[in-house]
């Protein structure tokens, strides 16, 4: 039973889309050798470390299993387990606030740090603050927010967008993040170099004195503990663990679906984690707090619990378990698509398989072309799922979205689209054989268009086909008629 | 056995040799092969293009028409994919749950043409011979929806004559995807572009597969670029028992 909750979608606030079709921004990414050759060398080399240590796990089948079973549980339970969440938090000193979109996150998260009367803050990658464009809000109040992940600084310095979800300067080569360093970096060392030792101290050197002075750090969180309020932060550099201790005031944007029920299932998605993501067998740096801790760490703790379309995903039958997404980007690392297009192309902060299903879930499809288009960036080649550690059927949420996105087109029409009269065409013909046969046999006046047994130029759509492809000639007697002949 | 070829729509109007082949594949190993003409099409470019009450009077078709026989063949493991992971869906969603019962039992006993031969027939050496420098795609739904595994390598491995040769980054997509190759032209033409450049390190006079819209693909950029490398549907290489073949 399909159940219309009537939940609000994200709303035009933070970078959920982006300002053009999928096809178009894709096809000037394409062109983009350089890009190409950045992303194709980065992804295939992630994707050989990934398969390397996923192969020596004998159990990662029933991992799998177990951090699907975990996550669909919690969604169906949401609502127990936030509430759960929230009690548990407060009861350790800490404060929570709900958001239901990216302008009323942002409103709280400005406010929370002008109460503290900091004008700079520090951050730890976050994909929820990248989604809500906290960085723009804070700007605009005043306030200088400080990426503290190498890649994000990259990005930041940069006045760029992240295209991936966990390398997000990812498009970058060393030599042009040198370039970035040395027009963007203030106290920059003279004699850089594109060495990537030297790239790491350039950034260490710019990054101390704000990790030494900043009284607010804002994070997101991987995993939100129900069972105790803990909230876990899971990061390779130290930079995240620097700005969860350091400063005076913490502040966490959590989507609400990144809750697990108990402290113990954590031990799933811990092992799943780094070895889907950076192919690593064990994270470097996994921080855990719960609450204040007296004469320990941040005094002033903060949670927003961030909706932003959420409701609106978990609604959707099909495409709920978008929401069990732990972000290790293992889906965009193996997708053919996202290797030749890079992130940007996809508008979102979400690229890649995942980004084609969860940004449409957030936003929905009604007046939202770029995003509509985006369920139709996938051959539908399955290698997304095969690899998905929480095991979220992409391909089958690709074509429920399709689904989606033409009823929707369908309601919003009076005329139908040209596509749709081709396919209800097409349904007609098929839906008997005699009909069928014909059409058959008028395919056959396409012979005229053959040359040497090929069709090098067909009109539109078929142009779009013939730009880089030949098309087979209609032969003298279809398979059926041979039959009949037999 | 008493065999139901589903020859698919696009078999069935652009390349009839394929389903000739198959029909004279079985035979030689002694079964009876029949061609139901109520049979259409699968559904499946509805369905993935997200027109599926327009895939319903198709998957009624289907069901009806393949009901009555025992085993189901087709030499497109796209539409066998279709067939056992959508026709239900569609069924449940755009009709009832008697129709989705009844797709799911025919989906049960379709085949694609390996799983046939190997799983249901118990043969691998089918007696072909194919003296030819051949590479193998293995093509993303053979692969990854219905799970084939190496049945079709195994099939090809025991064909006489053959040079049979690794294709490098085999089981990434070609970029036909269905519509995509329309919709998403530019990306769809820098993947079969990767695909072409391995297709031709393996020094291969012939690519093969089990899925004839890969093959139109990989085939329709290889011809574009003059190339010399053709490309031959698995039941085509196995189906030959001579000499120069198709």
């Amino acid at each position: 039973m399909s159940t219309f909750l009537g939940l609000p979608t994200a709303p035009h606030a933070g970078h959920l889309r982006g300002d053009g079709l999928f096809p178009a921004a894709a096809a000037d990414a394409v062109k983009d050798s350089q890009l190409r050759r950045n992303i194709g060398h980065a992804t295939a080399t992630i994707r050989a470390k990934r398969a390397r240590v996923v192969d020596e796990v004998p159990d990662w089948q029933q991992l799998r299993e177990a951090g699907r079973a975990i996550k669909a549980e919690t969604m169906a339970h949401l609502d127990r387990y936030l509430v759960q969440f929230e009690e548990a938090f407060t009861a350790r000193g800490g404060v929570v606030h709900w958001a239901r979109d990216a302008d009323e996150a942002n409103r709280i998260v400005t406010s929370l740090v002008q109460a503290t009367g900091a004008t700079e803050v520090v951050k730890v990658k976050s994909m929820a603050t990248q989604e809500i464009g906290l960085n723009e809000a804070l700007e605009a109040a005043g306030i200088t927010p400080y990426e503290t992940d190498l890649a994000e600084l990259i990005v930041q310095l940069g006045n760029d967008r992240p295209s991936h979800i966990l390398v997000p300067a990812i498009h970058k080569n060393r030599s042009e993040i040198a370039d970035i360093f040395r027009r963007e970096m203030p106290d920059v060392p003279g004699d850089l170099t594109d060495e990537p030792a030297r790239l790491a101290d350039a950034a260490r050197l710019h990054l101390r004195r704000t990790f030494l002075t900043a009284r607010v750090a804002i994070s997101g969180a991987n995993f939100g503990v129900a069972e105790t309020g803990t909230l876990s932060v899971v990061e390779s550099e130290g930079n995240g663990r620097m700005c969860l201790t350091l400063p005076e005031t913490l502040i966490t944007v959590m989507g609400i679906e990144k809750l697990v029920p108990t402290w113990r299932d954590l031990e799933v998605f811990l092992q799943l984690l780094p070895r889907s993501s950076t192919g690593e067998r064990m994270n470097p740096y996994t921080s855990t707090w719960t609450g204040v801790t007296p004469g320990d760490g941040p005094q002033d703790v903060h949670l927003v619990l961030l909706d932003n379309g959420r409701t609106a995903a978990l609604a959707d039958e099909v495409g709920r378990s978008a929401l069990h997404c732990i972000r290790c980007s293992a889906c965009l690392n193996v997708c053919p698509v996202y290797e030749r297009t890079g992130g940007h192309a996809y508008g979102s902060v979400y690229p890649g398989p995942i980004g084609a299903i969860l940004s449409p879930l957030l936003t929905g499809l009604h007046d939202e072309p770029e995003n509509a288009s985006l369920p139709y960036a996938s051959t539908l080649c399955g290698a997304c799922y095969d690899v998905c550690p929480v095991m979220i059927d992409i391909p089958t949420i690709l074509v429920h979205l399709r689904n989606r996105k033409v009823e929707t087109s369908k309601a919003d029409h009076k005329v139908p689209t040209p596509e749709a009269v081709a396919m209800a065409a097409m349904s007609y013909v098929w839906s008997d054989n005699r009909r069928w046969a014909l059409a058959e046999r008028l395919s056959r006046l396409g012979r005229v268009l053959g040359r040497r047994g090929k069709i090098s130029r067909l009109p539109f759509p078929g142009s779009r086909w013939t730009r880089s492809r030949d098309a087979p000639v209609p032969p003298v007697e279809s398979f059926r008629e041979w039959w009949a002949k037999r | 056995m008493r065999i139901a070829l589903f020859a698919t729509c696009l078999v069935d109007s652009l390349f009839p040799d394929v389903g000739k082949a198959t029909v004279t594949l079985l035979e030689r190993l002694g079964h009876q092969v029949e061609f139901p003409e109520a049979q259409t099409c699968c559904g499946q470019m509805h369905v993935n293009t997200g027109y599926q009450p327009e895939a319903l009077p198709l998957v009624r078709r289907y069901v009806e028409t393949f009901e009555p026989y025992e085993a189901i063949v087709a030499p497109s493991g796209s539409c066998v994919g279709s067939v056992r992971h959508q026709h239900a869906m569609v069924a449940r969603k755009y009709a009832d749950e008697a129709l989705a019962v009844r797709a799911e039992a025919v989906a049960a006993k379709t085949y694609e043409l390996s799983e046939l031969l190997v799983d249901v027939l118990g043969v691998e050496d089918v007696g072909a011979t194919y003296p030819h420098r051949v590479t193998y795609h293995p093509t993303c739904h053979s692969l990854r929806m219905i799970r084939v595994g190496d049945k079709p390598l195994r099939l090809l491995r025991q064909v006489r004559g053959i040079d049979l040769v690794e294709l490098p980054d085999a089981d990434v997509c070609c970029g036909f995807g269905g519509t995509f190759a329309v919709k998403n032209s530019d990306v769809s033409t820098a993947m079969l572009a990767d695909k072409m450049t391995n297709v031709l390190s393996t020094g291969a006079e012939i690519c093969t597969a089990g899925d004839s819209s890969c093959l139109m693909h990989i085939g329709g950029g290889l011809a574009r670029l003059s190339t010399g490398v053709r490309t031959v549907h698995l039941a085509e290489v196995l189906a030959s028992t001579a000499g120069p073949a198709t």
